[in-house]
């Protein structure tokens, strides 16, 4: 017998003649399926995102690549790095990035991983959504927008439409079905990287971004 | 190697599991060191407070606990099922499931994969299970580099030291001595203690790492059957990093930490971050389901994932002893452990220290080592009460203390049943009951106690070493009450 058909036999000759009833976990999060406007569930998001040293901007769909040219002026970015083949990549107009560097992530990361490292200042990425309750943002990293964007460089630039946020992580999993089907990797991030292993002492940028900055737009609410 | 080291008994290497005999020492030199006992208050006290500010509301506490205490009996009482529907979806996912019953065979499992990739070495994310089966160790006896790159973990493989904490491997270090090892042990680094100066000379070096590494390690914090997806907790980034760029990801973890649906992850995510660390949420979620797809542009090109039993199953197999397989590991009952606190997490010499190790280590090493361990307690309850997932573990450490204490027997629960059994004990504790058990005897007991007094020992073992003697009292209460009438 193999280890594994050895680990098995042992689990169910132990286990309980029948399994017992699945846990209902409606009844923990009903009370709090808010019917909150778009804006009210923004403000929660952006409370609990900001308590974790993200920096928010509220913005427009037609504004946000304008501001987030300005940032990267106003954070010394150099190079910014960023999925092509996106709705959002394909707005990023070099005309409007003086002084930036636009980079479209192009090929495979084995063949950038050194610029990535070392040259690139900034990642820029879509979102999926994000979850109000915590303040965390969800990321689904694609062939378009790889999951090294929002890890490797210091700075992770995220947009975010305000219409997209769930009250809880529960209702994003439920109402978009996760676990019918789920991407090479799926990521929930809340704020930069830190650690408190020194003496139980907060230090932001551990490992991953030094800073994280979101960009949310349609936040007023349902108006389009 | 210089190692600055707080460890009770002064070794520099790697812990060895330690008898029982070298238990009692190592114990009696931890509460004699003023210095670690004041970290450990100190982080403990910390530790306390920012659990206790993420429940404000008392109901909604009850209510995900009940509802995190459902959800690992729910999925322990389908493992088998579970473990096999994880399986099939994983390898379907493209990820190649392995198992191992003990830690030669999951080591053995992984120094395979190293070798067939000449890797040269594994950094690793955070891993409680690679601790439990010295996994660096096997990697280095076959010249393969193994480098925590969790800053915590990092710190206490450069002191050459294992972890003191689950969650917070070097709580028992200060600043100073860490700033001491970075300038020992790192090229190029003067002496700092600026906790920032200090994190940005371990994401430098680490950094490197990432890039040149072949295999990225992990643990996993919950793994989920319906998807086959494997979730990790983590705050700094190195946890995606080792799980990201390197071309290869294994990850370890016990039979124990499969969930049926990925809606059950929600609320045990949500109770771990705030029961361990008193963050609403931890930095990062990490959900993977799979190497890197022939259209992506990174990731690994190839996930492990082992399944670890060392024990678990035996467990399992007693329905009060299986309630210990639903911990989430996330260290809340050794915060708030009065133990713990002033031991600290070296002194136990278990991978798990605290109340979680003293009623999970008796599985994976066997109670002829780990006998003494149950009776590391005061059964103050605090463990269990913190519990995210409602493990009785007061009960589970009296039923421990049954089982190492009791005349060895044919049919045992637990490998080692019976190693701390003493005859003169028992015998003694046996008369006891006998005396106290009936009115008559206890009277006349009594009486003779309280008459000769005088013949009681001023010698009484460990009690007298720093109290004055017990004596009886002149006369029994019952005497007293019956005069007062």
């Amino acid at each position: 017998m193999s280890p594994r058909d050895r680990i098995l036999a042992k689990l169910r000759a132990a286990r309980p003649a029948e399994a017992l009833p699945a846990p209902s976990l409606d009844a923990h999060y009903d009370p709090r399926a808010r019917g909150e406007s778009t804006s009210a569930r923004a403000a929660r998001f952006r409370a609990g995102i900001e308590s974790f040293h993200a920096e928010v901007h509220l913005t427009t769909d037609a504004e946000w690549p304008a501001l987030l040219a300005r940032l990267c002026v106003d954070k010394a970015v150099g190079t910014l790095m960023f999925g092509a083949d996106t709705p959002s990549g394909r707005r990023l107009d070099s005309a409007i990035f003086a002084g930036t560097a636009l980079r479209p992530w192009a090929g495979q990361i084995e063949d950038l991983k050194a610029d990535l490292f070392h040259r690139v200042g900034a990642g820029f990425t879509e979102t999926r959504g994000a979850v109000a309750e915590t303040g965390s943002l969800i990321l689904w990293p694609s062939d378009a927008e790889p999951r090294t964007l929002s890890l490797v460089p210091p700075v992770h630039f995220a947009l975010l439409d305000a219409r997209t946020i769930h009250p809880t992580f529960f209702d994003a999993i439920r109402a978009e079905n996760w676990g019918a089907g789920m991407p090479t990797n799926a990521l929930l991030i809340s704020g930069p990287s830190k650690t408190a292993d020194i003496q139980q002492t907060l230090a932001y940028g551990a490992h991953g971004p030094k800073e994280l900055v979101v960009l949310v737009i349609n936040a007023e609410g349902e108006t389009q | 190697m210089s190692a600055p080291t707080t460890q009770p008994g002064g070794e520099t290497r790697p812990l060895a599991f330690v008898s029982a005999q070298a238990l009692r020492e190592r114990m009696h030199a931890a509460v004699n060191d003023p210095h670690l006992r004041t970290s450990f208050r100190g982080a403990m006290d910390f530790l306390m407070a920012k659990r206790a500010a993420q429940f404000p509301d008392e109901s909604e506490l009850t209510s995900l606990r009940e509802l995190s205490e459902g959800i690992r009996q729910y999925s322990l009482s389908k493992l088998p099922d579970l473990l096999e529907q994880l399986e099939t979806n994983l390898t379907r996912n493209g990820v190649h499931v392995h198992w191992a019953e003990t830690p030669d065979e999951a080591n053995a499992i992984m120094l395979g994969i190293a070798r067939r990739h000449a890797a040269k070495l594994i950094v690793k994310g955070k891993s409680m299970v690679s601790e439990e089966i010295e996994f660096n160790h096997a990697m280095e006896a076959a010249g393969i580099g193994a480098l925590e790159s969790d800053m915590g973990e990092y710190i206490v493989q450069l002191a050459g030291e294992k972890p003191s904490h689950i969650i917070m491997p070097a709580i028992h270090q200060t600043k100073q001595q860490i700033a001491r090892l970075f300038a020992d042990h790192i090229p190029g680094v003067d002496y700092t203690d600026n906790v920032d100066a200090l994190i940005q000379i371990g994401r430098r070096v680490l950094r490197e790492k990432f890039e040149e590494a072949e295999i990225g390690l992990s643990g996993v914090n919950f793994a989920v059957a319906e998807s086959g997806t494997l979730c990790l907790v983590e705050n700094e980034g190195n946890g995606r990093m080792c799980t990201t760029v390197p071309k290869v990801h294994i990850a370890v973890t016990g039979i124990e930490k499969v969930v049926e649906k990925l809606e059950h992850v929600a609320p045990l995510f949500s109770i771990l971050t705030r029961s361990a660390t008193g963050q609403a949420v931890s930095t990062y979620f990490n959900m993977i389901s799979g190497p890197r797809k022939p259209d992506e542009k990174d990731g690994p090109e190839e996930v492990h994932l082992v399944l670890l039993d060392n024990g678990r199953s035996q467990a399992y197999a007693d329905e009060q002893l299986r309630k210990t397989l639903q911990c989430i590991r996330c260290g809340a009952c050794m915060n708030h452990c009065p133990v713990y606190t002033r031991i600290g997490g070296h002194a136990y010499g278990t991978t798990y220290p605290g109340p979680i190790g003293k009623i999970v280590s008796p599985h994976m090493m066997g109670l002829e080592q780990t006998h003494l361990l149950p009776t590391v307690s005061t059964l103050c309850g605090a463990c269990g009460e913190v519990c995210p997932v409602k493990i009785p573990i007061p009960e589970l450490l009296i039923r421990l203390r049954g089982e190492a204490q009791s005349k060895p027997h044919a049919l045992p629960a637990m490998v080692g049943q019976g190693a701390g059994y003493d005859r003169l004990t028992t015998f003694v504790w046996r008369m006891w009951a006998r005396v106290y058990g009936r009115p008559g005897s206890y009277r006349a007991f009594s009486w003779l106690a309280s008459r000769f007094r005088m013949f009681a020992p001023s010698q009484q073992a460990g009690w007298t070493a720093a109290r004055t003697p017990l004596t009886p009292a002149p006369r029994r209460l019952r005497d007293m009450v019956r005069n007062r009438r």
